[in-house]
């Protein structure tokens, strides 16, 4: 295979990693709103946590792109 | 697009730039785009704290009361995580809070060929993570002698498991420091590459004659975005503060 087009691939088949951080986002967020309806009262203290939640979960999907773009510009 | 892409490459705007040629007995001690960032990023974080607490005023004024708004939010969060022994670390959390999100800033505001990401650099976050976690080290085999490493055997697991589990501690131990730099610079990396590969968009539309209508789409997406980055820059920062402290916790504690 020509290596140019394995870089590709390979750029597009790391982007797939985002898929989990997709579903992590989703359970994060989903969870956090099923809890904030039951308890309103309880969901500001832990605004923070979510926000903390969110970027560790994103972090984990940027890696993953990060590998795509290393491929596509550094390799 | 091969031949001028080079021009509007992603990846340009993480070039390094000499500015000021400095040879420290054979080191390469030049002050680059990058030094001149910190440099900027210090000053600003000097000047603003200088001239907001200068005052201490009773009844604080507006630039006064976001210096305590800052200072309360940090010092809430190593107390949170720390507990109240872990203060003796609050002018740590609090530099490597204030470095990290005025420099992250900084990154987003665009000036053409000069703006700059520190953070963006690998360098750059593994020189903070690695300050942090030889504090937790260092302060951790100081406090607690040779039990610091009672972090490593979980308390209350059947000896069986222990082979098993030792290693794993150790080696979670170990990516600490490389999760904490490479989650911030990839963060920041990518962020500033999407921004760019985005805004590239609209020129390549605008050059598309009927398809042109089309490009308001990508400069829409743009602007949206940049406030996801601001955002983004200041999570990073917290983020490192708060890991940070969840660090410190263990070195300030030992093995519980």
């Amino acid at each position: 295979m020509d290596p140019e087009a394995a870089k590709y691939i390979g750029a597009g088949i790391a982007c797939l990693g985002m898929a989990g951080a997709g579903i992590g986002l989703g359970t994060l967020f989903g969870q956090f709103l099923s809890g904030a309806l039951r308890n309103p009262s309880a969901a500001d203290g832990q605004r923070g946590t979510l926000l903390l939640g969110f970027a560790l979960t994103e972090a984990l999907g940027i890696f993953s792109l990060l590998i795509a773009l290393l491929l596509l510009f550094a390799v | 697009m091969a031949a001028d892409g080079h021009d509007h490459s992603p990846i340009k705007q993480f070039e390094i730039k000499e500015l000021v040629p400095i040879d420290l007995f054979g080191i390469d001690a030049s002050l680059t785009n990058s030094g001149a960032y910190m440099l900027v990023g210090l000053g600003l974080i000097f000047g603003f704290l200088y001239f907001s607490t200068g005052g201490r005023s009773l009844v604080p004024t507006r630039l006064q009361s976001i210096s305590e708004l800052i200072y309360e939010f940090v010092a809430n969060t190593v107390r949170e995580n720390v507990g109240p022994k872990g203060m003796q670390f609050f002018p740590l959390v609090f530099s490597l809070f204030m470095f990290v999100l005025v420099v992250n800033l900084l990154g987003m505001i665009p000036i053409p060929g000069i703006t700059f990401t520190v953070t963006s650099h690998i360098a750059v976050t593994a020189a903070l993570a690695l300050l942090v976690i030889s504090i937790v080290i260092i302060y951790g085999l100081y406090k607690h002698g040779l039990g610091f490493f009672g972090l490593f055997v979980p308390s209350g697991v059947p000896a069986v498991l222990l082979p098993i589990l030792v290693p794993i501690e150790i080696i979670s131990f170990i990516s600490r420091p490389i999760s904490l730099s490479v989650r911030l610079f990839a963060n920041m990396l990518a962020g500033h590459i999407a921004l760019k590969i985005f805004a590239g968009f609209v020129g390549l539309l605008l050059g598309a004659g009927f398809w042109a209508l089309l490009a308001p789409l990508p400069l829409a997406l743009t602007v949206a975005l940049t406030a996801l980055e601001v955002l983004v820059a200041v999570l990073q920062a917290y983020v490192f503060a708060v890991l940070t402290c969840i660090y410190l916790n263990d070195a300030v504690h030992g093995a519980h």
